[in-house]
């Protein structure tokens, strides 16, 4: 299989993948309410706080735990998807790689997070008052796609045990919340005890935020997006060398289909 | 010999020289657990030992009950399922080891609802599996244009595949597995649950997958379809291979048997016990029909059990009686019982 054969099938994927998922009525309307509801608490924390200051910073890691919240719930709803409408087994009895496959539906599940930090930061600007004052508007954009890509691949890495296991469900709902605390999109990693912060370092939301908030409020973003995309490599061949593995185990204990 | 007998002759000859699916003793074993609290782990053998050779241009049928292993089968040779022992190969090419080569010359069909983006419309489903197969960027819309034509749904391709009919999404399954114009295609109950007109369609189609010199490897519980279809049948039963031949090889099996059939309401399972325990009846089978059940009592040619078996059915209300020669069905039936007993 060519490289261009697995960019055309990440890019087929992604379209197939977007447009599966805006047709699910649920998942748009988990998708539309999730970082209005998210951005809505953050901001009544910060208020409770009395650090008015902060609105911006607290907006963009809203709109952050919107993408995490959609990448997970995305990337392991469809593969439970693909097995219960029986086209796992097709996608592996395929002869493209299976990597290419689950990476344009990831892409498109995090994909769907630019709406989140669009409406989170719309809405806070209409309701609560966020200033939308960014500090280094290029960068800004480029950190944006940059997260994206980095919270994609960390979804692939998960994808790939959503092929062998069928229950993996209850590991994308485990790591919601914890996986917000660790890399301070809710409240800042410094806050909390201190051996938390090591394990965000391996998290790409952990320098996705810091590359936007430091692209919007002010400092050098681009180590944090260098961070990202360095990440994203290492996602990128965890979450190959991991399909190739667990494809095999799947194989050999039939947990491709329902039946 | 006349020129078409040497024709099949030399085909045969031909055909025993290169064998396109080879499965080697095939055994697989489902391992799992049973028990709520105190999980106890549970092991399953689906296959046992399953040997067959498919020729090229060969139409072969996997005949076999519910749960005999057909599934299984397939799913071995088509690079879904390891074998726990046993070997196959496709095209020469062995399903484990070299399960990418295997993946791009062979389609898969299967039965059924499932299997379809039902979200997404015809086009775009066919669009995904062409590139998925590689199918060159240029060539993809004329090949799936091709195959709507050839399946029937030139003018529903834009339809969402969630309003689709069963038979719709069927002939979209057989497009989907021929997108990259394999030369060995595997068809798991194409026909299951489709109307008979749609299934008679199906069943034409599939036998242009031969003339068109595809090797085909078909399952499926109709034995009409087995008998008009298939150039040569495997019965399969608890996970093995019980008889193997040409249609009429297996209808030799009954040849020496003569078929009652009854048409009847209300006849309980310690009715049909006491048919099977009759003297000279080989196999004792029921068929629901609408409301009715049909009754099908083989026993050996000459001997007249119509009104023993009559007798035997006192508690139910007995229609049409009539004899027959038996059929590919009887011949697989009286295989299958053979096997369970």
């Amino acid at each position: 299989m060519t490289v261009a054969h697995g960019l055309r099938v990440v890019r087929t994927g992604w379209l197939v993948s977007m447009k599966e998922l805006t047709h699910s009525s649920f998942f748009v309307l988990v998708s539309i309410l999730q970082p209005v509801i998210f951005a809505t608490i953050a901001f009544f924390m910060v208020e409770a706080g009395g650090r008015s200051g902060t609105l911006l910073y607290t907006a963009l890691g809203a709109g952050l735990m919107g993408i995490w919240s959609a990448t997970l719930f995305g990337s392991g709803g469809l593969i439970q998807w693909e097995r219960y409408q029986g086209t796992l087994e097709l996608l592996v009895a395929a002869p493209a790689g299976l990597v290419f496959v689950l990476l344009g539906s990831t892409l498109a599940t995090s994909s769907i997070g630019i709406y989140a930090i669009g409406a989170t930061l719309l809405w806070g600007s209409i309701f609560f008052g966020v200033p939308l004052d960014v500090a280094h508007p290029l960068l800004f954009v480029i950190a944006i796609p940059v997260t994206i890509l980095g919270l994609g691949l960390l979804g692939l890495v998960l994808a790939t045990t959503f092929v062998l296991y069928r229950h993996a469900n209850a590991l994308s709902n485990l790591l919601e919340y914890p996986v917000w605390l660790v890399t301070g999109l809710l409240v800042p990693v410094s806050l909390l005890p201190g051996w938390v912060a090591p394990i965000g370092w391996f998290l790409a939301p952990t320098w996705g935020i810091k590359a936007i908030r430091t692209a919007a409020l002010g400092g050098d973003p681009l180590p944090a997006i260098g961070a990202t995309l360095a990440l994203s490599a290492l996602y990128l061949g965890l979450g190959a060398i991991a399909i190739k593995q667990f494809e095999r185990l799947s194989r050999e204990r039939a947990t491709l289909a329902l039946t | 010999m006349g020129e078409s007998k040497l024709t099949h002759y030399i085909l045969l000859l031909y055909r025993e020289g290169v064998s396109v699916v080879e499965a080697e003793s095939l055994r697989r074993v489902y391992r799992t657990t049973t028990g709520a609290v105190r999980r106890r782990p549970l092991e399953v053998e689906a296959v046992r030992g399953v040997s067959f050779a498919i020729g090229q241009g060969e139409l072969f049928g996997l005949l076999g009950p519910n749960g005999a292993g057909k599934t299984t089968t397939i799913k071995m040779l088509i690079t879904l399922l390891i074998p726990t022992s046993g070997r196959a190969r496709v095209l020469g090419h062995d399903v484990v080891d070299d399960a990418r080569v295997v993946r791009s010359k062979i389609g898969y069909v299967f039965g059924g609802d499932r299997g379809l983006y039902e979200r997404l419309s015809a086009f775009d489903n066919l669009r995904y599996f062409a590139e998925l197969y590689g199918v060159e960027g240029r060539l993809i819309r004329r090949r799936i244009a091709e195959l709507l034509d050839l399946v029937g749904l030139t003018d529903r391709e834009k339809e969402r595949v969630e309003g689709y009919s069963r038979g719709m999404r069927q002939r979209l399954h057989i497009a989907r597995g021929l997108l990259h114009d394999p030369p060995v295609v595997f068809l798991d109950e194409p026909t299951i649950g489709v109307d008979p007109v749609g299934a008679r369609e199906l069943r034409s189609t599939i036998a242009s997958l031969t003339a068109a010199g595809k090797t085909v490897l078909l399952t499926t519980h109709y034995m009409f379809e087995a008998d008009t279809l298939c150039d040569r049948i495997a019965v399969i039963a608890r996970g093995e291979i019980v008889a193997s031949g040409t249609p009429s090889d297996l209808k030799r099996i009954v040849a020496d048997r003569t078929v009652v059939e009854l048409e009847a309401y209300g006849v309980e399972e310690r009715a049909l016990e006491a048919l099977r325990a009759l003297p000279g009846v080989d196999s004792v089978a029921v068929e629901a029909r609408d409301q009715m059940q049909v009754v099908s009592v083989q026993s050996a040619k000459g001997l007249e059990l119509t009104q023993t078996l009559l007798a035997h059915l006192d508690g139910a209300r007995v229609g049409r009686v009539s004899a027959r020669e038996p059929t590919l069905e009887d011949a697989y039936v009286a295989l299958v019982e053979d096997e369970a007993r």
